[in-house]
C-alpha cells in the first residue's frame, strides 16, 4: 500500500448528507470477481441518468476537478451496507482523502484498509472547504502533523493513532502482520518438530 | 510447560497456534489448512498480486470450485456467464500460484467441506480455515475451524495467520442413546431448537456424551456443520479410534512412522477432565424425535408429530410479529400439523448432508418406493466424486433413480441456489441443507430443513411424514 504523508491537490465538492455506501457503488455492481472495476460505476446515480447517459456537469466527470484526490463530503458519510467495495470504487476514481463533518463507522473502518484517510472537520470548516473547493484552490492535508491547510486556512483534526501508523507506513493488516514473519517462521520451525506430518516436504 | 490449569481442547488447539500476543489481548494465530472455492477468492488473489505478493504456504491449501458448478450437463457450457468467470479465476489462480487444484472434472472434486475430510485434508488439532461459514464442519475432527471473509482470505494467503480474539467455551452434552429414526441431524435441529440461533454467539461448542461419542465421523460432521447456526464460530468434538479409523490412508494422512506420533498427539486433544467451561448445556437424547422446521430461522423446529405454533404461544410482541411474517412468507396457518404440509421439491445434499452416511440413510427408505406423483422434482446431489462412486458401487444410484429421483453431479446445489438448481416461488422443499433463509433456495422458495431419511419419506409421501412409520 502507497505511503500516506502528505496529499496536496484540488478537491471534488459532494457535500451531501447522509451518503449511503448504496450510493457509491450499487448493489448490482457486486457480482465481480475483481476488487477493481468499481470505479466506472461508483456514484452511479449521480453521474448518469436512468437511459445511462452521462449528466452533465457532474462534478466526478467535470474537467474543472480532474486529478482531485480530495474528496469533501457531508456528515455520515458512507452510512448503510458494509461493502468494502465503497471504498475500492472510490479510490478508483483517484481520492486518497475524504473531508466530511462525520463518517459512518464501517466505512471509516474499510477505508484504512485500503489506504484512504478519512478527516472529520467542523461543518462550518467543511462548508469553508467546499467554498474553496469550488473556486479550485489547492488543499494540502499533513498526516504526520494532522492538519488541513488552504489558502490563510489551518485546521487540526483528529485522528487514530494506530491507523495513522498504518497508513503512514503504508502498511495494509497484511503489511502489518508481515512485519511478524520473523515470528511466524520461527513458530513453523517449531511445530515442524512437533508435527512434521503437517508439512510437506 | 506446566499443566496447572486444566484445558479446554478449544483452550488447547488455541494455545497451540499463537505466534504472537497483541497489546490489546488479540494474537495472532497460526493456520494449519486452508481451503479456497470460487466464489469468495478471486478478491483476495487480486489483493495478493495488486500488492505485488505471493502465497505463504502453498502446502496449506487445496483449491476447488463448488459453490456455483453446474450439477448435470457438464459437457455443455455452462449457461451462467458469472459462474463461468468464477470459476475460470479459481483455474488462473490455482495454476498462477501452484496451489493443489482439484478440477470439475476430477473425480475428487466437491463440496470443500465434504473433500477436506475425505482428503485427509482435515486433522485434529490443526485450525483450519475457509471463505465459508460451514467450514465449522471440519470440528468434527477436533480441527478448529471456522469460516471467514474474502479480507482474511487474503489475509492468510498472505502471512498464514489471523489476528484474532479467543471466543469462549460451550460444551453441549447429549446423554442416553439417539432413537431409531433419528440421526446427527436432528441431533442438531434440537440443539439449535433449544439454544437458539444466537446460544451459541461468542462461543466455541464442544460436543460431548454417549450421542456423540456413538455418531459416526460423518454424524459428527453433520453436527459440527450447523454449529455455525447456532451463532457459534465452530463446534469440536474430540479424537477418537473412529476419527483415527477414518483418516488412515487418506491422501494428506500422515504415513510411517509419523502415524503413531500423530495418533498420540491427536488423543492428547481431549478437554482435560477438570476443564471449565463458560456454559454448559445439557439435552437428553433419548427425547429427540425427526424434527422439521417450519419458519425462516434454524431454529424454528417442531417433531415431525408436531404443529405450526400458535402465535399466542410467543409471548413477546415483536416475536408474535416475526412469526407471523414468516408463517406468510412459508405460507403456513398456526396450528397446523406439519404432517399437512405438502412437499412440492425434495433436495438431498449440501456440505451438511451429502455423504455416504447420507446417501445409504435416504436410499434405505426409498429402495422398492416411489416419489409421488405430487412432486415436481426430486434430486440427490452427492458431496462430492469419491461419494458419488461409492454409492454407485453400493448399487444406491439405482435405488434413487428407481424411485424417480435424479442423481446429479457434485456441489453446493440448491442449498444456496448459485448454480441452476432452484426451487420455485412458493414451493415447499424438504431439503437437507442447512438454511431455511427467505430466498435462500430461489426467490419465495419456502424451505423446510429436515435429515435425509425423514426427505426420502416426504419424497415418498408428497408431504411430511414421520419416518419412524414407514
Amino acid at each position: 500500500m502507497k505511503k500516506f504523508e502528505t496529499v496536496a491537490s484540488i478537491a471534488t465538492p459532494f457535500p451531501r448528507a447522509n451518503t449511503d455506501t448504496d450510493i457509491i457503488i450499487p448493489a448490482r455492481h457486486l457480482k465481480s470477481i475483481k476488487r477493481t472495476g468499481f470505479g466506472e460505476h461508483a456514484f452511479e446515480t449521480v453521474r448518469f441518468d436512468a437511459d445511462g447517459e452521462r449528466i452533465k456537469g457532474n462534478v466526478f466527470d467535470s474537467e474543472k476537478y480532474k486529478g482531485a484526490q480530495i474528496l469533501i463530503a457531508g456528515d455520515n458519510f458512507g452510512c448503510g451496507s458494509s461493502r468494502e467495495h465503497a471504498p475500492w470504487a472510490i479510490a478508483e476514481l483517484g481520492f486518497r482523502c475524504i473531508i466530511a463533518p462525520s463518517f459512518a463507522d464501517i466505512f471509516a473502518g474499510n477505508c484504512v484498509k485500503n489506504g484512504i484517510l478519512t478527516v472529520a472537520l467542523l461543518q462550518e470548516q467543511v462548508d469553508a472547504l467546499v467554498l474553496a473547493a469550488e473556486a479550485g484552490h489547492e488543499i494540502r492535508i499533513d498526516l504526520g502533523e494532522q492538519t488541513v491547510a488552504c489558502q490563510n486556512a489551518h485546521y487540526d483534526f483528529p485522528y487514530n493513532p494506530a491507523h495513522k501508523k498504518m497508513l503512514l507506513d503504508g502498511l495494509d493488516e497484511v503489511g502489518q502482520t508481515l512485519q511478524a514473519i520473523t515470528a511466524i517462521r520461527s513458530y513453523e520451525d517449531k511445530q515442524k518438530l512437533k508435527t512434521p506430518w503437517l508439512f510437506k516436504a | 510447560m506446566s499443566q496447572t490449569m486444566p484445558s479446554t481442547m478449544y483452550d488447547k488447539i488455541w494455545a497451540n497456534h499463537i505466534v504472537e500476543i497483541f497489546e490489546d489481548g488479540a494474537s495472532l494465530i497460526y493456520i494449519d489448512r486452508h481451503l479456497v472455492h470460487e466464489v469468495t477468492s478471486p478478491q483476495a488473489f487480486d489483493g495478493l498480486r495488486a500488492a505485488g505478493r505471493t502465497v505463504h504456504r502453498i502446502d496449506s491449501i487445496i483449491a476447488v470450485p463448488d459453490h456455483n458448478v453446474p450439477t448435470k450437463d457438464r459437457d455443455q457450457p455452462n449457461p451462467d456467464p458469472m459462474s463461468t468467470a468464477q470459476l475460470s479465476a479459481l483455474e488462473t489462480n490455482a495454476r498462477e500460484f501452484d496451489l493443489d487444484y482439484i478440477t470439475m472434472d476430477d473425480v475428487r472434486q466437491g463440496i470443500v467441506h465434504v473433500v477436506g475430510p475425505e482428503q485427509g485434508f482435515t486433522q485434529p488439532g490443526v485450525t483450519l480455515v475457509c471463505g465459508d461459514s460451514h467450514t465449522s464442519t471440519h470440528g468434527a475432527f477436533g480441527a478448529l475451524a471456522f469460516g471467514i471473509g474474502t479480507s482474511e482470505v487474503e489475509h492468510v494467503l498472505a502471512t498464514q495467520t489471523l489476528q484474532l480474539s479467543k471466543s469462549r467455551n460451550m460444551r453441549v452434552t447429549v446423554t442416553g442413546v439417539l432413537p431409531a429414526g433419528c440421526s446427527a441431524k436432528d441431533v442438531a435441529l434440537a440443539i439449535i431448537g433449544a439454544i437458539g440461533t444466537a446460544g451459541g454467539t461468542g462461543y466455541v461448542i464442544e460436543y460431548a456424551g454417549p450421542v456423540i461419542e456413538a455418531l459416526s465421523v460423518e454424524g459428527r460432521m453433520t453436527l459440527c456443520n450447523m454449529s455455525i447456526e447456532a451463532g457459534a464460530r465452530a463446534g469440536l468434538v474430540a479424537p477418537d479410534d473412529k476419527t483415527c479409523a477414518y483418516l488412515k490412508g487418506r491422501p494428506y494422512a500422515p504415513t510411517d512412522a509419523q502415524w503413531d506420533d500423530a495418533v498420540a498427539f491427536w488423543k492428547s486433544l481431549a478437554s482435560d477432565k477438570n476443564a471449565v467451561f463458560d456454559k454448559e448445556i445439557t439435552l437428553d437424547g433419548n427425547d429427540i424425535v425427526p424434527l422439521v422446521t417450519w419458519g425462516t430461522s434454524p431454529e424454528d423446529v417442531v417433531p415431525v408429530t408436531g404443529f405450526v405454533p400458535e402465535l399466542a404461544s410467543f409471548e413477546d410482541r415483536d416475536k408474535q410479529q416475526a412469526v407471523q411474517k414468516a408463517l406468510d412468507y412459508m405460507g403456513l396457518e398456526e396450528g397446523q400439523a406439519i404432517t399437512d404440509v405438502p412437499v412440492d421439491r425434495v433436495f438431498i445434499g449440501s456440505c451438511t448432508n451429502s455423504r455416504i452416511e447420507d446417501m445409504r440413510e435416504a436410499a434405505s427408505v426409498l429402495k422398492g418406493r416411489r416419489v409421488a406423483d405430487t412432486v415436481i422434482e426430486a434430486m440427490v446431489v452427492p458431496g462430492s466424486g469419491l461419494v458419488k462412486l461409492q454409492a454407485e458401487d453400493e448399487g444406491l444410484d439405482k435405488i434413487f433413480l428407481d424411485a424417480g429421483f435424479q442423481w446429479r453431479e457434485p456441489g453446493c446445489s440448491m442449498c444456496l441456489a448459485m448454480n441452476p438448481d432452484k426451487a420455485g416461488a412458493g414451493e415447499h422443499v424438504a431439503s437437507t441443507s442447512n438454511r431455511n433463509f427467505v430466498g435462500r433456495q430461489g426467490p419465495g422458495a419456502r424451505t423446510h430443513l429436515v435429515s435425509p431419511a425423514m426427505a426420502a419419506a416426504a419424497a415418498v409421501a408428497g408431504h411430511f411424514v414421520d419416518v419412524r412409520d414407514f
